[in-house]
């Protein structure tokens, strides 16, 4: 056996670090998987530190606009891999058409409304959690309404110029609020994991990870990923995945994992940015960062 | 598909001499941002009527363009021919030295930017001695703007010669020096003829010069125990010693010892998820491993092989250390130290001296260290710790120092310290000291009670019936007349009082108060009785040593992990409560006779 790590190795092998503190250190801790290709690998990744076990419960903020597929998709895989799958929602603001696709707001506050503030509150447990209940099949207001203190959430820092600035345990004020200015040193793999009560912990384990990485490691690993990344013969692919309304398809006719990987390669991509298909990045010159601080993903 | 290499390197220096244009530069020239990013920062600066900077590439947060300085570490990536690179953007203002210090302590390989205009200033040499501390030997030095100096040779050649010999105090040699202008794009890419008396390397030639550090795959095993899993409800019954192997490598069928604690055993199976089977695993890698013995070990301890070169274990360690809080790091308090996977209290022992970085000069006689200070001391765990001195094994031979639940110092080991003297023991002697003692003695008060003072401890693991036993001890004692008490106080009870949440300073708050308690309840005269949960051996000499003079009787339930000398009673987990009261009972009956001939 060669004793050398390709980077895929390298980048693993951190991920599967920065997983262990977050068990070890969060008595109540939970990952955010938001159906999407990053937190796809990493719950892979998860498996691969806990030897195919998930021991914590996976989040998704489900706005009730997304892409039917994924909600399938969330679905079988939970049932399959046995996952601890809690969704939240923000009911108030479905059920009073306070929405974008209603025509009542803008795409920023939609965003606000229907991810960061649902997200915030069903971290806080204020707002009822959806868990699946893996005997009927069906989801049912979970009766855990603990904070979660430690989130582990797939940004990467090659997304967009706020995530380049993240920590790999970033702290989160009473209002999940996000001081960029002053942030916890991190060295020597050493990280933030003591909190002061009422702050949560958001933990990313995908901050070293690239696009073309998270393509390559689906391919080595066989990870099932839903099939919206793929052309499925009308020469459009999604590239990042959202709300039916906001987030659109690219021209490509990339029909699989090795085809996709082949397209990011060659460059073809290069003048699009990842999240081009993704209209709330648009909207203010500063769309994403203007929701991080408040606590988007 | 051979695989290119990629290597982390960190722009540092003194603020506002150029690092993020620098940054800009590299991206813009060698092609590496995103189609349509320089025209789409260019078009903002235009509907801003500011002229266009390099550094406005990188300035991606509003915040930070406001200031105009870089607060936080940023990260972008570049390639050149010969490999990839994350180029990390530190800041150089000394108010974020941590953010620093975070997007140093990731690097293989740092430049250092000193303005020519400007000349080498206090952070142009406080970095450099931060890049000495953080064991980042490959340093190539950049002097920037010289086209404010006129690509003056005279300008370049003084601050070459005056850094060099400040590089040189700390034992640092840089690879190379290079005069550019970032802004102007001279000698960054190529060599520009407006230096026509340079012939040296490009900075991007530089980039692609420094040096990766060797596999340490050769040093001797270091495998810190992040953590020990057994997903028994999910049905699965391995029990995985998991952690990341920071040097050297482990096989099946290897003896294996664990520090501190020092138990033995041998690699069963070397585990992971989605891989074939695998028979070892290396320096680098996350990975598990299974054991032929079931040993109780906590994580936090560093898994080595039996016949190789071990870490030290020992309490005190003399040690480097570098000050970021914005309270001082004073003696007599409490901090949390984590060293590997390893989190124990800690206390400042001695002040040694007290460093200016930029000068490289003591301060004077400073009982503390202050924000930005760099100190030499001596540092007491609680426990015995393991460790290397870091130019042996720099992975397992640095901490961190945590203080209201911040990380606020860094620090490397230089040596151990083997001595006798403790905090513990010392703050007991002072105590024992100050006591006033009246005329009834301790003996007076066995002859009077009939029987000596104890503080009777019952551990074992949690929810092995330990408090009904007490209370049963208790009944049983009372009944035959002795003078009893069970302290019922929970651990969260005791927690609470302390105001931290921190796991590991409340664990020895909680320790010591009660071994205060059980001190003064055998003086007493009386048989205190309390229970706790998984204490170890440390804890155990702890308590012991604080209830001193009075003896701890320990009695424990269940599977024993302790030596035989620590422990008086060992009663099975099955025994039947009130048994299990009067076997301790006889026990107390025997060994706590008051003496008839003479007193204690």
């Amino acid at each position: 056996m060669s004793k050398t790590m390709t980077k895929l190795d390298q980048i693993e092998a951190q991920s599967i670090f920065i997983f262990r503190e977050a068990y070890r250190e969060f008595k109540s801790l939970a990952m955010l998987w938001s159906i999407g290709k990053d937190s796809t690998v990493l719950l892979w990744l998860a498996r691969k530190a806990f030897f195919g076990h998930v021991p914590f419960p996976l989040v998704h903020i489900d706005t009730s606009y997304k892409i039917p597929e994924m909600i399938t998709y969330r679905d079988k895989l939970a049932r399959e891999w046995k996952l601890n799958m809690v969704y939240g929602q923000n009911k108030a603001a479905l059920e009073a058409k306070q929405t974008f696709p209603d025509g009542a707001i803008d795409r920023i506050s939609c965003c606000k409304a229907l991810k960061t503030e649902a997200l915030k509150h069903t971290l806080a447990g204020d707002w009822p959690r959806y868990r699946l209940n893996h005997d009927s099949g069906e989801y049912e207001i979970d009766k855990n309404t603990e904070p979660y203190t430690g989130v582990i959430v797939g940004a990467r820092a090659d997304e967009e110029g706020s995530r380049s600035k993240e920590r790999y345990f970033s702290p989160r004020d009473r209002n999940n609020d996000w001081d960029v200015g002053d942030q916890p040193p991190e060295l020597w793999n050493q990280f933030k994991t003591d909190f002061a009560p009422g702050t949560h912990v958001r933990i990313h384990p995908l901050l070293d990870w690239t696009e073309l990485n998270i393509w390559e490691y689906i391919d080595r690993e066989e990870i099932p990923i839903t099939g919206l990344y793929f052309d499925r013969g009308e020469g459009k692919r999604y590239r990042s995945l959202g709300c039916m309304p906001c987030t659109s398809p690219i021209d490509s006719t990339a029909k699989n994992v090795k085809e996709v990987i082949e397209e990011l390669r060659s460059g073809k991509l290069k003048n699009i940015a990842e999240r081009s298909g993704r209209e709330q990045d648009k909207e203010d010159g500063g769309g994403l960062e203007t929701l991080r601080v408040d606590g988007y993903m | 598909m051979t695989e290119r290499e990629q290597m982390n390197v960190v722009i540092v220096g003194h603020v506002d001499h150029g690092k993020s244009t620098l940054i800009g530069r590299m991206l813009a020239d060698t092609h590496s941002l995103p189609d349509g990013k320089l025209e789409q920062v260019k078009a903002q600066c235009a509907r801003n009527a500011k002229p266009f900077e390099y550094a406005f590439l990188l300035d991606a947060l509003k915040d930070e363009q406001s200031q105009g300085i870089t607060i936080d570490t940023a990260r972008c990536f570049f390639k050149s021919d010969k490999r990839d690179y994350i180029i990390i953007d530190a800041p150089g203002h000394i108010e974020f030295l941590k953010n620093m210090v975070t997007g140093a302590a990731r690097a293989e390989a740092a430049m250092l930017l000193i303005d020519a205009k400007e000349g080498i200033r206090e952070n142009s040499k406080r970095h450099g001695y931060m890049m000495s501390f953080l064991g980042i030997r490959n340093i190539t030095v950049c002097v920037n703007k010289m086209d404010l100096v006129d690509y003056s040779q005279d300008v370049f050649n003084d601050i070459k010669e005056r850094y060099t010999a400040f590089l040189k105090e700390i034992n640092l040699t840089p690879r190379h020096i290079i005069p550019v202008s970032a802004r102007e794009g001279d000698n960054i890419v190529s060599l520009s003829k407006k230096m026509p008396w340079y012939d040296g390397l490009s900075a991007l030639e530089a980039f692609d010069d420094f040096e990766k550090a060797p596999p340490r795959i050769e040093k001797a095993l270091r495998f810190p125990i992040q953590d020990i899993y057994k997903f028994t409800q999910q049905g699965d019954d391995r029990r995985i010693f998991s952690g990341r192997i920071e040097t050297g490598e482990l096989a099946v069928g290897d003896e294996v010892v664990f520090l501190p604690s020092n138990k033995h055993s041998k690699v069963t199976t070397v585990e992971g998820f989605n891989l074939p089977a695998q028979q070892s695993s290396f320096a680098g890698q996350s990975t598990g491993v299974t054991l032929e013995t079931q040993i109780y070990v906590k994580p936090g301890e560093i898994m080595c092989l039996a016949n190789q070169k071990k870490p030290h274990v020992s309490t005190k360690f003399r040690a480097n250390l570098f000050w970021m809080g914005k309270q001082p790091f004073v003696k007599g308090k409490n901090y949390k130290l984590k060293l590997s996977s390893q989190q124990v209290p800690v206390v400042l022992s001695e002040l040694v001296s007290v460093l200016d970085a930029s000068e490289l000069s003591s301060i004077g006689n400073k009982p503390q260290v202050d924000r930005h200070d760099v100190a030499e001391c001596v540092l007491e765990t609680l426990k015995p710790v393991a460790f290397d001195e870091v130019t042996t094994v720099s992975e397992t031979g640095r901490f961190v120092i945590v203080d209201n639940y911040e990380i606020t110092g860094g620090g490397i080991i230089l040596a151990p310290v083997f001595d006798q003297t403790s905090a513990l023991k010392t703050k007991i002697k002072a105590r024992d000291h100050n006591w006033q003692r009246s005329e009834i003695s301790c003996s007076l008060r066995s002859k009077a009670y009939s029987h000596n003072a104890a503080f009777v401890m019952i551990t074992g693991a949690k929810n092995t019936g330990k408090i009904a036993l007490a209370k049963a001890l208790e009944k049983k004692l009372f009944e035959a007349k002795k003078l009893t008490y069970f302290m019922g106080i929970s651990n969260d009870l005791l927690a609470t009082e302390f105001g931290t949440s921190d796991k590991t300073l409340n664990r020895v708050q909680h320790i010591q108060q009660l071994g205060e308690i059980a001190h003064v309840m055998a003086d007493a005269g009386m048989i205190l009785i309390a229970s706790i949960s998984d204490v170890d051996s440390y804890e155990l000499r702890m308590l012991r040593d604080l209830t001193q003079p009075h003896q701890t009787i320990v009695v424990h339930v269940g599977e024993n992990q302790f030596d035989d000398e620590q422990v008086d009673i060992t009663l099975p987990e099955s025994a039947a409560t009130d048994d299990a009261a009067q076997t301790i009972a006889d026990h107390l009956q025997k060994v706590l006779l008051p003496a008839p001939e003479y007193s204690i």
